[in-house]
């Protein structure tokens, strides 16, 4: 099973089974002592588009959120129900079908719904698991008000796989470790994504493969503090460069902030 | 004073600050962090990269029909149109300007000319992060203000930013224009040749070509690749106002659209526009 | 990558800054500007190390016949000779007209 069906599982007790497409998990559940709405993307050998059966985030999957998150837009009125990503993503599908089928749409319209209900202010939480690679990130889970992350050696977060990465620039697998020590935006850990300052919080001490009652408590609790925290404030994502990691390793995104601000009215 | 215009100038001949230029009315074009400010990527030289004094993205202000308007140029010659930290920034920042501006009621007109291949991998999880702040300015910004795209050239627009591309209110395209998300290199690449020959120019544009955009309603206008028409085509799609519906936001559409598909059957770029059109009858 | 410093004796200065070029593949950008001293201070960084010769015979040909007073930084990408002393040309004859 794979992480993001193992820990969707063991968040909402729902069996990750006999979902249309059966790449795309959803349901609702507790988190503390409100109901949100969790989604995650899964391996599905079956899946109509080949390219996507082993967990990539492809057309089928990017509409599917789309249809998911918005029907939690549209069901609550009062109350905005918060909606968690779980996140173990390898990446969106390389395939022939998907581009002329609009795959670029596909992961704009979840993206779409995702930052849609951040801003009609439902608390969005990504929740990653596992890998959180590139295009698929981007429309599952980089839209969220809170990030969340469990410190382990398979979380990884990247613009590419590091098998791709290492072809395409054509250096070793070595040579990228060598790089990622020094720049830390090149790593593929997750702690040298935390030094971005985009994460909430790094959830340490949990197993991320089989998780034990206790492991489950903890994330949930991690979930429900992330969620109390987006509702409190702003509906952006600008949380993400006011954090003391961010003003150090992204200053260069604030300095040019700063001087379009000074510039934008002459 | 107007500017001469010259007749068999094209569009995609020009560089990124000239385009700006010729989006912008005549006399009005303004740059926002210029190359003489040298705000440049500070993660490229240490990778033993040359960078760019304006990062390879310029910020105009200017008018369009009149109103005040901002365009965001890519420059697809320096590190393949590719966003990193700096070019990123410039991109979301302006966006989140003419966000503060729409609401406060004096709306800013937003243009994204967008030639990238996609995030810079020397700036990786920094290009990730400013890509996603992208998304997020257009979807908050285009509740008040159409947010128009242009794929002009052949580099086309692809990765995190043909997502940006998919969440424009419009997309104008020329022929010579290309979106997908993947670049067929790449495809290749992972998928290997029998998935996409990605020499096989024909093919390519068939799939993801300016024409066959229009042609299934992924993108809005084809226009000539010239700068009076691309500039028409601009200030068109602001006069059209918002849409009614953002396409990213036609969920029900694409899953009936995707629904009718058989994906084992050949499929080429003239079958789909017959079966989707099919579809929409 | 390599940074490479030149100092060329010059006199007539330039009216205003100007921009030209991309750092693209085979092309270079200039940023050319006034200067007081009556010097061309050329500072270059290049894609291509070990080519320090060659950009001291460029610019020393472009400035023994130009006399051009200025700060002048100049981002490379491979650019040939020839492509050198056009950018240079377009940049001088702009900052004066």
């Amino acid at each position: 099973m794979s992480r993001g069906s193992t820990w969707f599982a063991a968040l909402t007790g729902v069996k990750p089974a006999g979902f249309e497409p059966a790449s795309v998990l959803c349901a609702d559940a507790k988190v503390g002592d409100e109901r949100a709405r969790f989604l995650s993307v899964v391996p599905n050998s079956e899946a109509r588009f080949p390219r996507a059966r082993g967990g990539e985030l492809g057309l089928e999957e990017g509409w599917a959120i789309a249809w998911y998150v918005r029907e939690v837009m549209s069901d609550d009125e009062g109350d905005r129900r918060a909606i968690i990503a779980v996140v173990d993503v390898p990446g969106q599908p390389y395939g022939y079908h998907e581009e002329l089928l609009g795959l670029n749409l596909a992961l704009a319209a979840s993206v779409n719904a995702y930052a849609g209900a951040r801003l009609a202010g439902h608390p969005v939480i990504a929740l990653v698991v596992g890998r959180a690679i590139s295009g698929a990130f981007l429309a599952h889970g980089l839209q969220a008000n809170r990030i969340l992350a469990l410190r382990d050696e398979d979380v990884e977060v990247q613009v590419m796989s590091k098998r791709s990465t290492a072809r395409i620039t054509r250096r070793s697998v070595d040579e990228l470790d060598k790089i990622a020590r020094e720049v830390p935006a090149t790593a593929f850990d997750v702690g040298s994504f935390a030094r971005l300052g985009a994460l909430h919080h790094l959830i340490e001490g949990v197993n991320a493969d089989e998780p034990g009652d206790a492991d489950v408590e903890r994330v949930r609790d991690a979930l429900a503090g992330a969620i109390s925290s987006a509702r409190q404030d702003a509906t952006d994502l600008s949380s993400r460069l006011e954090s003391p990691e961010a003003r150090e390793n992204r200053s260069a995104s604030l300095r040019v902030r700063e001087k379009l601000a000074e510039q934008w009215n002459q | 004073m107007s500017a001469p215009s010259i007749p068999r100038v094209h569009f995609t001949e020009l560089s990124a600050r000239e385009r700006a230029k010729a989006l912008l009315e005549a006399g009005t074009f303004r740059e926002l962090l210029g190359p003489f400010e040298r705000i440049e990527s500070p993660h490229l030289s240490p990778q033993g990269v040359v960078p760019q004094s304006d990062d390879g993205v310029v910020v105009a202000r200017g008018t369009i029909d009149g109103s005040p308007a901002v365009i965001l140029a890519i420059e697809a010659a320096f590190q393949g149109g590719g966003i990193g930290e700096v070019s990123g920034a410039k991109i979301a920042g302006a966006l989140e300007l003419a966000l503060g501006d729409a609401e406060a009621g004096t709306p800013v007109r937003p243009v994204l000319v967008l030639e990238t291949g996609g995030i810079r991998l020397q700036e990786a999880n920094l290009g990730l992060l400013a890509i996603a702040e992208v998304h997020a300015a257009i979807i908050a910004l285009r509740r008040y203000v159409p947010v128009v795209g242009v794929i002009a050239g052949p580099l086309g627009c692809f990765g995190g930013m043909s997502i940006a591309a998919g969440l424009c209110s419009y997309l104008i395209m020329t022929r010579e224009g290309r979106l997908g998300l993947n670049g067929p290199a790449v495809i290749e690449e992972e998928a290997g040749v029998a998935e996409l020959d990605s020499r096989d120019n024909r093919r390519v544009w068939d799939i993801m070509g300016g024409e066959q955009r229009v042609a299934v309603g992924m993108a809005d206008t084809l226009t000539e690749d010239d700068p009076d028409s691309v500039a028409r085509a601009v200030r068109e799609a602001f006069a059209a106002g918002l849409p009614e519906r953002h396409r990213s936001a036609k969920v029900e559409r694409y899953e009936t659209r995707l629904g009718v598909i058989d994906s084992s059957q050949e499929l080429d770029g003239q079958k789909l526009r017959s079966i989707w059109a099919e579809e929409r009858r | 990558m390599e940074t490479l410093n030149f100092d060329f004796p010059a006199s007539r200065p330039v009216s205003r800054r100007v921009h030209v070029g991309v750092v693209g593949s085979g092309d270079l950008e200039i940023l050319l500007e006034p200067l007081e001293d009556e010097r061309a201070l050329v500072v270059v960084r290049t894609s291509a190390d070990g080519f320090g010769e060659v950009w001291r015979n460029v610019l020393d040909r472009f400035f023994s016949r130009n006399d051009v007073a200025a700060s002048i930084e100049i981002n490379d990408q491979g650019a040939t000779p020839g492509t050198v002393s056009l950018r240079l040309a377009q940049a001088v004859e702009e900052a004066r007209s």
